[in-house]
């Protein structure tokens, strides 16, 4: 009886949070969409500074990470593929392991790492100052003035940067390539893109943008949520980490399933 | 709900009518039926111990908590039912300075003060400039519009607030603990500040804060609260004079009596916490 009481609990808890993000997210697209038809103008000027530290900033940890991504991604296809003779394939194994799935979801935690928490170190420290409370005592609406630029900067980043990453990813396999698998940087190149199709790409952004809104409505929610004092918002930064991670994880099986099944007919 | 058809504010205008004002937080509740008017152009100190739901109520008059139950009349308007909207069109009357000062910290001292003007009026960027300076000269801290609030001293800061409290030329402005966490000093310089802002601009002023010397210079009249009801309001000659056995307590500074006696002591372990609220 209390095990099931506890995991109704658990249960409700979590729709509960799942409600909230979505709430977030909503209210984001309404000032993003809505409310500027109603004289109240997005903060542009906030959402591109967002977007510099969100996108370009990462962009060095980003390129490094994936390319080392795509060199382990060639190195662990040639050790099965040789045994085949087929070590050639080698090439198209990382280019579509990386645009479907490795790209969006590493790009997805670097930005976590980088941008999620700081969304909720940032909002969760202004919650704590009473900032948040000064911002609505002057009838400026929180969600408007912190949130929206950091829905708007982190949905046009993320997929930028994750067709960075898959270009950074087949470079880095393009290194095993030309050392060890007898190719030509020009012919790794080629091989890569003849393997992909669009959807293999398409597929890899759609996901991307999913993250990109997964993670901001939990930094953001969690910052909002953040309780009196600082060690607060330690506790918000790192639940924003980790609630995010799962969630991308969550959103990354649910639209690789719906692909599955929707390439399947 | 209520049969009431012509608010308070449109038959004799106090500036705030509050009428068995009631907040919970959760299920417990912080204000037990709080009414009184503020006059408009007075300066009211709300006087409190820690605790005794003071902040609560400065809280609830500018909007951030909901009551559970009763009225807010500020402006011809119920507060405590409008929608958001409504209320901030109600905001953009009054000003509010926080205890910390709750400045921006991404932001520079002159940027804080414009954030309204930017947000809420369609004023050129030159007038904004010149505002502002306005505002910062007023609180004594012109030239300051480049410093980070992080560059400032804790009374700077406050002075600060208060140019962003006022950049919309407020009608009613509201201070949470001005001087608290500063010297004696920096202290009086603002209770200098408020009233400097209540000659040359008659504006309604209510101010939080448990600094007895503080509100017994700024006071038109003052009300305290203890344990979330009023228990006395009065000029500040009227509570000089009462003979409330609280007020003379807080007034007086004398400690909470020691428990005494063995029954006492052990009533006050066994007593059901619930029911003391009542």
């Amino acid at each position: 009886m209390e095990l099931t009481v506890q995991i109704g609990q658990s249960v409700l808890n979590a729709l509960a949070y799942i409600g909230s993000l979505a709430t977030l997210s909503a209210r984001a697209g309404y000032y993003t969409f809505v409310a500027p038809l109603h004289g109240k103008p997005v903060r542009i000027q906030r959402a591109i500074t967002q977007a510099m530290q969100v996108g370009v900033r990462a962009l060095p940890i980003l390129s490094l990470i994936t390319f080392f991504i795509g060199l382990i991604l060639a190195l662990q296809a040639a050790y099965e593929l040789r045994k085949f003779g087929a070590i050639n394939f080698v090439a198209s194994a990382v280019a579509i392991s990386m645009s479907r799935e490795l790209g969006p979801l590493i790009t997805a935690i670097v930005v976590i790492g980088r941008s999620g928490s700081s969304f909720a170190a940032e909002i969760g420290t202004m919650k704590v100052t009473e900032e948040l409370d000064a911002l609505e005592t002057m009838a400026i609406n929180p969600i408007r003035f912190l949130v929206t630029p950091k829905f708007i900067a982190m949905m046009v980043m993320l997929p930028c940067l994750t067709i960075w990453a898959n270009a950074m990813g087949v470079l880095g396999g393009s290194l095993f390539g030309v050392a060890k698998a007898g190719f030509n940087f020009t012919g790794y190149i080629n091989a890569s893109i003849d393997a992909l199709f669009l959807r293999d790409i398409i597929s890899g952004l759609v996901k991307s943008f999913m993250f990109a809104i997964t993670i901001t409505a939990v930094g953001c929610q969690e910052g909002l949520s953040t309780g009196a004092g600082a060690e607060q918002v330690g506790r918000s930064t790192t639940a924003a980490v980790v609630m995010s991670i799962f969630l991308v994880i969550l959103v990354d099986l649910i639209f690789t399933a719906l692909f599955f099944f929707l390439g399947a007919h | 709900m209520e049969p009431q058809i012509t608010s308070p504010a449109e038959t004799q205008t106090p500036a705030i009518s509050l009428r068995n004002l009631r907040v919970s937080y959760g299920e417990r509740e912080i204000l037990h039926g709080v009414s009184f008017d503020v006059q408009q152009g007075e300066t009211l100190v709300i006087l409190g111990g820690s605790g005794s739901g003071k902040s609560t109520l400065l809280r609830t008059l500018v909007g951030l908590e909901r009551p559970t139950s009763g009225e807010i009349w500020i402006k011809g308007r119920n507060i405590a039912t409008i929608s958001n909207d409504e209320l901030d069109e109600i905001r953009r009357h009054m000003g509010m300075s926080f205890q910390g000062g709750a400045l921006f910290g991404s932001m520079t001292v002159g940027e804080n003060v414009a954030l309204p003007l930017r947000e809420h009026t369609k004023l050129e960027d030159p007038t904004i400039d010149i505002m502002l300076r306005l505002k910062l000269d007023q609180v004594g801290l012109s030239g300051y519009e480049d410093y980070v609030p992080s560059q400032l001293s804790g009374g700077m800061k406050k002075r600060a607030a208060v140019a962003r409290a006022l950049a919309m030329d407020p009608e009613i402005l509201f201070f949470d603990e001005p001087s608290a966490g500063l010297d004696p000093i920096i202290a009086a310089g603002i209770d200098e500040l408020i009233l400097e802002l209540k000659q040359a601009f008659h504006m309604t002023i209510i101010v939080v804060t448990h600094e007895l010397a503080s509100a017994f210079l700024i006071a038109d009249r003052m009300v305290l609260i203890d344990k979330g009801d009023v228990i006395a309001l009065g000029t500040p000659e009227e509570m000089r004079t009462s003979t409330h056995p609280r007020v003379r307590q807080f007034l007086d500074r004398i400690a909470e009596p020691a428990v005494s006696q063995e029954l006492d002591y052990l009533q006050m372990l066994t007593e059901d916490r619930h029911g003391i609220r009542r």
